[in-house]
């Protein structure tokens, strides 16, 4: 899925906004959440995940390739912590198939 | 930033209603959880990208009373931070990282240790 095709969802779904308005939005959705990142704010979506911000230090590493140790310098990075309602979304469960399976095993 | 401040930002700076602003950032992570959800990954130029990773089922262990349990097959969304947007994170070292704990999730997640039912 590209922005194109989330712009298509906008201006599909929605309705009263015009294909050049639905990219702005979705353009401003995403430029806005750079924006909140970029001066190290966290987001929180909520049913969709987090985006943290955490601070590294600085700490002694080796180039895979050649195996040579370097110094990776301190650094800021972002990872983003997937919702459990989005985990659950990928993941529809067959009616009691994991409960089922552990009492097998407690009983055992 | 939460999703309703960023409901709020959207209004402000796109001149819409809370109401429509709110129609827009929904309708936008619902397309990105659907393309997630049919095994798509999304890719968000200057952004980041998002694909999903199939996962083998294991053998693990309940943390409380070492019991094994099965954990099943699964998919997990990963993301890759895009260039532009992990310097920019990197570059805002100059302020202190503000928006909350890092463990803290969303209030409505549905109940979290399901592994080890």
């Amino acid at each position: 899925m590209t922005k194109a095709e989330i712009v298509q969802a906008v201006y599909g779904r929605l309705g009263g906004f015009s294909k050049k308005e639905s990219a702005d939005l979705v353009d401003l959705v995403f430029e806005t959440m750079k924006e909140t990142l970029g001066r190290g704010e966290k987001i929180k979506i909520s049913g969709f995940g987090n985006f943290v911000l955490r601070d590294k230090r600085q700490r002694q590493g080796r180039n895979p390739q050649t195996g040579d140790p370097i110094v990776i310098t301190e650094r800021r990075v972002l990872s983003f912590k997937a919702s459990q309602i989005l985990k659950h979304a990928l993941n529809p469960r067959v009616a009691g198939a994991s409960g089922a399976a552990a009492s097998a095993v407690a009983e055992e | 930033m939460t999703k309703s401040e960023l409901i709020d930002a959207i209004a402000g700076r796109g001149e819409l209603t809370k109401a429509r602003a709110e129609l827009v950032v929904n309708c936008i992570f619902d397309a990105m959880t659907e393309a997630l959800q049919r095994g798509e990954g999304i890719e968000i130029r200057g952004f980041g990208s998002f694909t999903v990773r199939p996962y083998k089922p294991y053998s693990g262990r309940n943390p409380r009373t070492g019991q094994p349990v099965p954990v099943p097959a699964k998919r997990l969304p990963f993301f890759k931070v895009g260039k532009e947007l992990k310097e920019l994170v990197n570059q805002s070292r100059a302020f202190a990282i503000t928006g909350g704990k890092d463990d803290e999730d969303d209030d409505d997640d549905i109940d979290e240790d399901d592994e080890d039912e």
